[in-house]
């Protein structure tokens, strides 16, 4: 298969009017305007003897986008998958869209948050037409297809080339796209990303990630990104919460982090990205 | 149940002989089985390209022990000697006629089978039972009402108690508690007895002047010994010699049945534990020591007879009577060796015995000897008169194979997708169901008589247990093992349990649960032939009175047909295992190109 010319080019994704004109992907704002689409009160989760989440509080607002970062093990993936309850938290309060998450049905719950995780996780058996369309499918859409393939076009795949392929007849890239468009599919307002991009090359990371700012700034879903680098986090979210060991060490804008670091770890740590 | 019943009696194969090392190992497991049919095939298939337009040679009288020529069992015409008046009894069944697996027991049990026919009953005939265990727990449930036996064996064998010496003793003995505890019958002996028989070549008796066991015991520390395995650990065998004669060899080997002449032959072994009408005694002229000091339990051989005949069928059991004390030990022993050493069929000798005693018309028309024309020819003609028999057997090992398999997988798809749901189990529950397959076949199938009797049903419950097995563990790993990446993000986006089994796990572990599947059908291909012991039929009935009457065509017309049928079953599972295999699943050399 050749990579070059499968991959989109991005500048003929933006200037495609459908990309601008789309507008049945709404992205639904039902969640109070002043109150977080995703609050953690004081969450603490135990594996065993382990503290994987020791008390930790994060807010994101409505169409923002939120980073986690640290080092493997910190916990950063325990605490985004508490708000889609494949975690349950021990104690604390975990709200999305200000209900508790304990008092929804995981599976509902699930169905209304969109969900990327490292190597895409997409179905192998199934084309990447009926993977993009499984959230309005479960959700009984009769119209999940043509759902599937805007969000197909929006991550950058055309449908009809695309959509009829195996997952394992695309390149790592346009995995990921798909995934990102599985997750889109279902008019999530949140976006659930966990290390997203972590498996991609430099330059095919690079391209999607800026499918996913110009998809930001159409969309404008509120985003929690779990990535262990903070260059991709500095370039991705408003805000970025550093994590060490079970515990959320400062969140701020890149700005607030570059400026003023509120432990030594987290300055060591920018200075070893380079984004200090 | 005591060490003495698990003990195989006179001269047939043991459960430990189909399983231990030797002959009875390639058919111990299925793919040792079908690895040794292959050779056979192979040979077959270029025999049949040979014979060309020779075309199918008909061989009359080529019939199993199983499937008598019908004339044979034709109630006499106006029988001659006919001068006590049969009432014509009118039984509500068919008299149930079984033998255990040797060619004694086969022309016995055909004796009986036709006098009874021409006394009028009709008769259902289960040869082969696979040992005294199952033939007599058989009996005791009704489900055989009379079968060959000899006394000493009632006696160590299924009472566990010490043989008197003599015989007359003995048959007091286990007729008055066979009665009285069971309700089975002991009907006064044939009139020989096949006691064992410590046999030397001529040679060997001359040179060292050997008549008697005492004779043998001065010389034996010189001697290579060749015993059956089960003579080697009986009390009444080597380690009763050893204490009554101080009878010890140089050293001893254990040998199986069917090889031991051959081997004494040959010179490979002195000295064998024989029987005393063995047809091969006859047949290489060996010399049978004397029990000087009558060490050896008297094994009066005699028609053992059920409960519900010895009630219901009173004209039947005194039909069988006829034969009582009509058979001397030169006889039987001459009639060992036809069926034996000149590989005629049992029921024409069967027949031919009743004649000659006066109590049946005798052979009957058109039953002439099989040609004994060597190679792959007279193979594949004889396979050719046999092809109805064989369709049959292969029908029959089909269900037995199908419906084993079906229930399995009925148990341990659902079973493997609960134990996926409940780790912990799941290590603990599949290493018993593994336990499971280790017990060997042959004790798995005894062990069911007295649960589910014989025939159908205890066999196909044996193979059912057999499947689970496989089918179990693929289940489990396949849906373990399913790609976690995918069965995560499934979940992560919404799926429900049953939706992720039915739509993700299921699906991707459909050509490994194929895979179990297949494993399973092609083991129960090759341990259904076993099922013959337990009278469930099948193709392991030409395997196991072929071996019995070491007859290799009879086995081959049995094992060439279950090799064939374990290839085609393979290959048309693995077809299938590739059409379950869903779309899209990445196959090798079709990765995708790297970015």
């Amino acid at each position: 298969m050749d990579q070059t010319s499968d991959r989109p080019q991005l500048s003929t994704v933006w200037s495609d009017p459908r990309f601008l004109e789309t507008d049945s992907l709404t992205i639904t704002t039902d969640q109070p305007a002043d109150g977080p689409a995703l609050s953690a009160r004081r969450v603490l989760k135990r594996y065993g003897s382990v503290l994987a989440l020791d008390e930790v509080s994060l807010d994101v607002d409505p169409g923002s986008s939120v980073a986690l970062v640290g080092e493997s093990g910190s916990g950063k993936t325990t605490l985004l998958r508490c708000f889609n309850r494949m975690v349950d938290a021990d104690e604390g309060r975990v709200e999305v869209g200000g209900a508790d998450v304990r008092r929804a049905d995981p599976v509902d719950l699930r169905r209304s948050l969109g969900y990327v995780q490292q190597e895409g996780g997409l179905l192998p058996h199934w084309t990447i037409l009926r993977n993009v369309a499984l959230v309005p499918w479960l959700r009984g859409d009769p119209a999940a297809e043509e759902a599937a393939r805007e969000a197909l076009d929006l991550v950058g795949l055309a449908p009809a080339r695309f959509g009829g392929r195996w997952p394992h007849e695309l390149s790592g890239g346009q995995r990921q796209r798909a995934a990102l468009a599985r997750a889109l599919a279902g008019s999530a307002s949140v976006l659930l990303l966990d290390e997203p991009f972590g498996a991609l090359d430099a330059i095919t990371r690079a391209d999607v990630q800026f499918t996913f700012t110009a998809l930001r700034e159409r969309l404008r879903p509120t985003v929690l990104l779990v990535t262990h680098d903070l260059r991709e986090a500095f370039r991705l979210a408003d805000r970025v919460a550093v994590m060490r060991t079970g515990r959320i060490e400062q969140v701020g804008t890149p700005d607030e982090l570059r400026r003023a670091p509120a432990t030594p770890w987290v300055a060591e740590l920018m200075t070893k990205a380079g984004v200090a | 149940m005591s060490d003495r019943r698990a003990v195989g009696p006179r001269g047939e194969p043991r459960a430990s002989a189909w399983c231990g090392p030797g002959l009875g190992h390639a058919f111990a497991t299925a793919g040792a089985h079908v690895m040794v049919c292959l050779a056979v095939l192979a040979t077959t298939v270029f025999a049949i390209v040979h014979e060309g337009a020779a075309g199918p040679v008909e061989v009359a009288g080529a019939t199993a022990a199983a499937t008598p020529d019908p004339a044979a069992a034709a109630p006499p015409v106006e029988g001659p000697d006919d001068a006590v008046p049969q009432e014509a009894p009118t039984p509500l069944r068919p008299i149930v006629v079984a033998t255990k697996p040797f060619a004694e027991s086969y022309i016995l049990g055909e004796m009986f089978a036709q006098l009874l026919e021409a006394r009028g009953f009709s008769v259902d005939r289960r040869p082969g039972l696979g040992a005294t265990e199952i033939a007599f727990a058989a009996l005791r449930r009704g489900e055989v009402d009379v079968y060959p036996e000899y006394t000493g064996t009632g006696l160590l064998a299924i009472l566990g108690e010490e043989p008197p010496s003599s015989g007359g003793e003995a048959f007091r003995r286990v007729a008055a508690v066979f009665s009285e505890r069971w309700g089975v019958r002991w009907l006064p002996p044939l009139g020989f007895e096949n006691t064992y028989a410590v046999t030397v070549r001529p040679a060997t008796a001359d040179s060292l002047d050997l008549e008697t066991l005492s004779d043998l015991a001065e010389v034996a520390g010189r001697l290579t010994a060749g015993f059956s395995p089960d003579f080697i650990g009986r009390a009444d065998g080597l380690e009763g010699l050893r204490a009554a004669y101080g009878l010890d060899p140089g050293s001893v080997r254990p040998l199986l049945q069917a090889v031991k002449y051959q081997a004494l032959a040959a010179g490979e072994v002195d000295v064998i534990d024989g029987y005393a009408t063995d047809g091969q005694i006859a047949r290489y002229g060996f010399r049978v020591l004397l029990d000087d000091r009558g060490f050896f339990p008297p094994y009066d051989a005699a028609a053992l007879a059920g409960p519900a005949l010895v009630r219901d069928l009173p004209g039947a059991v005194a039909a069988l009577a006829e034969l009582s004390g009509r058979l001397d030990e030169g006889t039987m022993r001459e009639l060992n060796r036809r069926v034996e050493v000149d590989a005629e069929p049992v029921p024409v000798v069967a027949a031919d015995a009743l004649g000659r005693l006066g109590l049946t018309e005798g052979a009957p028309v058109g039953a002439e000897r099989v040609p004994s024309a060597g190679g792959a020819s007279g193979l594949v003609s004889y396979l050719w008169a046999r092809r109805a028999p064989t369709l049959d057997q292969t029908r029959r090992h089909m269900l037995l194979v199908g419906l084993s398999l079906l229930a399995g997988l009925a148990v341990a798809v659902p079973l493997g997708l609960a134990l996926e749901r409940v780790r912990g189990a799941a290590e603990g529950v599949i290493r018993a169901v593994g336990v499971l397959q280790t017990v060997p076949s042959i004790a798995l199938l005894a062990f069911m008589i007295p649960l589910l009797g014989i025939g159908v049903v205890p066999a196909v419950t044996a193979l059912f247990l057999y499947s689970l097995f496989p089918m179990l563990r693929n289940t489990y790993t396949g849906v373990r093992d399913a790609d976690a990446a995918a069965v995560s993000s499934a979940r992560a986006l919404g799926m429900n349990e049953l939706q992720l089994l039915r739509y993700v796990r299921l699906p991707l572990a459909a050509p490994v649960i194929m895979a179990g599947v297949r494993t399973a059908a092609v083991i129960n291909v090759g341990t259904a032939t076993l099922a013959a012991f337990i009278g469930a039929g099948g193709l392991g009935d030409p395997i196991v009175a072929g071996l019995a009457l070491s007859d290799t065509r009879m086995i081959l017309s049995g094992a060439i047909p279950a090799a064939l049928l374990a290839l085609g079953v393979d290959a048309g599972l693995g077809t299938l295992e590739r059409a379950v295999s869903p779309a899209g699943l990445e196959k090798p050399g079709r990765a995708p190109g790297v970015a």
